[in-house]
């Protein structure tokens, strides 16, 4: 134990011998072991990204979306237009394929809603009890719709936080009853404040709950019906759609690839247009996934690289002391240090080096988070087009630091140290003692 | 009489570029415990080679060198190593203290390498500058002290371990002669205290010093005669 503490002593004594140098050599190690620490900062960012993604969409979900198709698929008839998934869709799909879980239609309009003298817009999203699970939506008072809602076809609605602050400012606003173009409908519930999350629909744009009113999706089609007139340049056009959007669960991950071909093929048998889209978010995440992987991947060769280019500096510079040190190493020898006593001191005094290296790059590793904020503020001023060509990931990351990556970095370090420093004092300890003491 | 060492038909061959060179042919002499011994000779008498073996730097071809009971000729590099650092004091030509330490550290290293340094030990080491007449620069470097301070650090360090004899190689060689007599001088008080010193040198006003002179040619002894 006392050895090693007369060890060090003297390995630091050794590196003050020469200042600049030892700094120069630390620089090397400094970057490498920063590098680490940087690359593991931002897979977790990425990572973590991902999996807020996950949390937000389900990975055990298939969204399949009513999609408008262009204008020049349309047959050329004048009335309303058709497309869109449909009720028997739903059933279709619902029974037909057994690895679906659980089934929830969802029929969206932008709406107008009154509760005495107050108008507010919004979105009128017609649904089952499952959306607010889906969603992650969380009742704040009263409750969710229900299945009896649905069943009975009941006119029960429920609002966002938003909504009911609007409509309501100075009331209570369950049991009031607010109206929808000309039917009635009693507030049964209100949901927590929400804010914009990662979207549904083959996109990762924020989707908002703030202005929504929930109704059961039955009563939608029985009060509303499907077909939707919207008035643009003076004429009137009409769309008729059933069903927005069907989010099934699949009852397991692994099914949900399987699924989803499944789910296409049934739904391409009834559907001339190309009036549907489906989206697998587990698919989108699996994109994530790899880019992060690619990320590291890429962020740990340059880190490789560079303790390798610190390592060899740290080599180079030992061989250099040791030989400049050859008189010093035969003295030592004649007083009695053994083979392994010169190793030890020249190994010691590379570890030393490497080791202040790790601890200024863990230092450094710790800034990762401020430097990209500036880098990206910096990057998307200097080159917004290429920024925004970027994937979100990339773009909206976020490092966090992963708190073994700092006893891991330093291992790294000593290891370095270990690794690059065995050959220059295993070369000091093998020199003749008669000739290193001849030595000029 | 108790002796230091025991040097038996000592022989030490060398091959250079494919040929044997016989450096010592058989040496033969003891060293009785407060003997102050030097060893002259002209160069490529094989000096050099018997200092090394003295020093337990190398190891005979052939013959006994026996120190304190071991026969040197049979140890391994560690035991060597250990035989330096516990039963030999050295003092060599160019003093070769250790640059970046202080007085007090260079008189340290031998004990150093016999395991921990205890505040005893210490002590002991600036009794020992001390003694030398240092005692008053031991934070001091190398750099800052002169020749003849230099090698009194040097001859203070060869005594730290309590050495069955200091082996002096040309102590002197780089010294004016008024350094010279000062470090003859502290050699021949430690001899009269007691130490056994084996001394190597090829002036004869350095050998007149010492109490028996060893002559060697070509790698034997010519003469082993005491001063009178």
């Amino acid at each position: 134990m006392s050895i090693w503490l007369r060890t060090w002593q003297l390995g630091i004594k050794s590196m003050m011998l020469h200042p600049l140098r030892s700094m120069l050599t630390v620089l090397g190690i400094f970057m490498g072991v920063a590098s680490v620490v940087w690359l593991l900062a931002i897979g977790e960012g990425i990572s973590l990204k991902a999996q807020e993604q996950i949390a937000s969409l389900g990975a055990d979900n298939v969204i399949v979306r009513s999609r408008k198709p262009p204008n020049e698929a349309l047959p050329s008839q004048s009335g309303p237009v058709m497309y869109g998934l449909t009720r028997d869709d739903f059933d279709r799909i619902v029974s037909t394929i057994p690895t679906i879980e659980r089934a929830l239609p969802i029929r969206e309009l932008r709406r107008q809603f009154r509760y005495k003298t107050r108008l507010v817009d919004g979105r009128l999203v017609g649904c089952t009890p499952a959306y607010a699970d889906v969603t992650r939506l969380e009742v704040d008072r009263g409750h969710f719709i229900s299945d009896a809602d649905v069943r009975d076809e009941k006119n029960h609605c429920v609002l966002a936080a938003e909504t009911a602050q609007r409509l309501f400012p100075f009331e209570e606003p369950l049991g009031k009853a607010i109206q929808v173009d000309d039917a009635f409908y009693v507030v049964v519930g209100i949901m927590k404040p929400r804010g914009a999350s990662a979207g549904i629909g083959g996109s990762f744009a924020a989707q908002d709950f703030s202005s929504d009113v929930y109704i059961p999706i039955s009563t939608l089609w029985r009060r509303i019906g499907d077909l939707v007139v919207t008035t643009r340049a003076g004429s009137f056009e009409g769309e008729i759609v059933e069903i927005s959007q069907i989010t099934l669960r699949v009852n397991h991950v692994d099914n949900v690839v399987p699924t989803s071909d499944v789910l296409r093929d049934t739904l391409e048998r009834y559907h001339e247009l190309p009036d549907f889209a489906v989206t697998v978010p587990l698919e989108l995440l699996k994109q994530a996934e790899t880019t992060r992987l690619m990320f590291i991947v890429f962020l740990g060769m340059i880190a490789a690289i560079s303790l390798a280019v610190g390592g060899i500096g740290i080599m180079n510079i030992m061989l250099a002391t040791v030989t400049e040190r050859t008189r010093e190493i035969g003295i030592r020898r004649a007083l009695g240090a053994k083979r392994r006593d010169i190793t030890r001191q020249f190994l010691a005094e590379t570890i030393a080096l490497s080791v202040l290296g790790g601890v200024f790059g863990i230092l450094g590793g710790l800034t990762c988070r401020p430097i990209t904020v500036w880098a990206r503020s910096l990057l998307s001023s200097a080159f917004p087009e290429v920024m925004r060509d970027l994937p979100d990931v990339i773009r909206e990351v976020t490092p966090v630091i992963v708190p073994w990556s700092i006893p891991l970095a330093f291992g790294i370090s000593v290891a370095v140290g270990v690794i690059f420093g065995l050959y220059p004092a295993r070369r000091a300890a093998r020199m003749d003692p008669i000739e290193a003491l001849r030595h000029e | 009489m108790r002796l230091a060492a025991e040097i038996d038909d000592l022989r030490k061959d060398y091959v250079l570029a494919s040929e044997t060179v016989h450096a010592l042919r058989g040496v033969s002499f003891d060293v009785p415990e407060g003997d102050y011994i030097s060893i002259m000779g002209p160069s490529g008498s094989g000096k050099s080679t018997l200092l090394n073996l003295l020093g337990c730097l190398d190891r005979p071809s052939a013959g006994r060198f026996m120190l304190g009971g071991d026969d040197v000729a049979q140890m391994t590099d560690d035991e060597l190593s250990t035989t330096r650092a516990s039963r030999i004091g050295f003092v060599f030509q160019s003093y070769n203290l250790i640059p970046q330490l202080t007085v007090v550290e260079n008189i340290e290293v031998p004990l150093y390498y016999q395991g921990r340094i205890t505040p005893a030990d210490r002590q002991r080491c600036i009794d020992l500058a001390a003694m030398v007449g240092l005692g008053d620069r031991l934070r001091h470097r190398p750099t800052q002290l002169s020749g003849g301070q230099q090698q009194r650090v040097a001859i203070a360090r060869s005594l730290v371990n309590d050495p069955r004899f200091i082996l002096a190689d040309e102590p002197t060689g780089n010294l004016d002669s008024v350094t010279t007599e000062e470090i003859l001088d502290l050699l021949g008080r430690l001899n009269e205290e007691g130490r056994t010193i084996i001394l190597v040198t090829h002036e004869d006003e350095v050998a007149r010093h010492t109490k028996r002179s060893i002559m060697l040619r070509d790698g034997l002894i010519q003469t082993d005669k005491r001063h009178s």
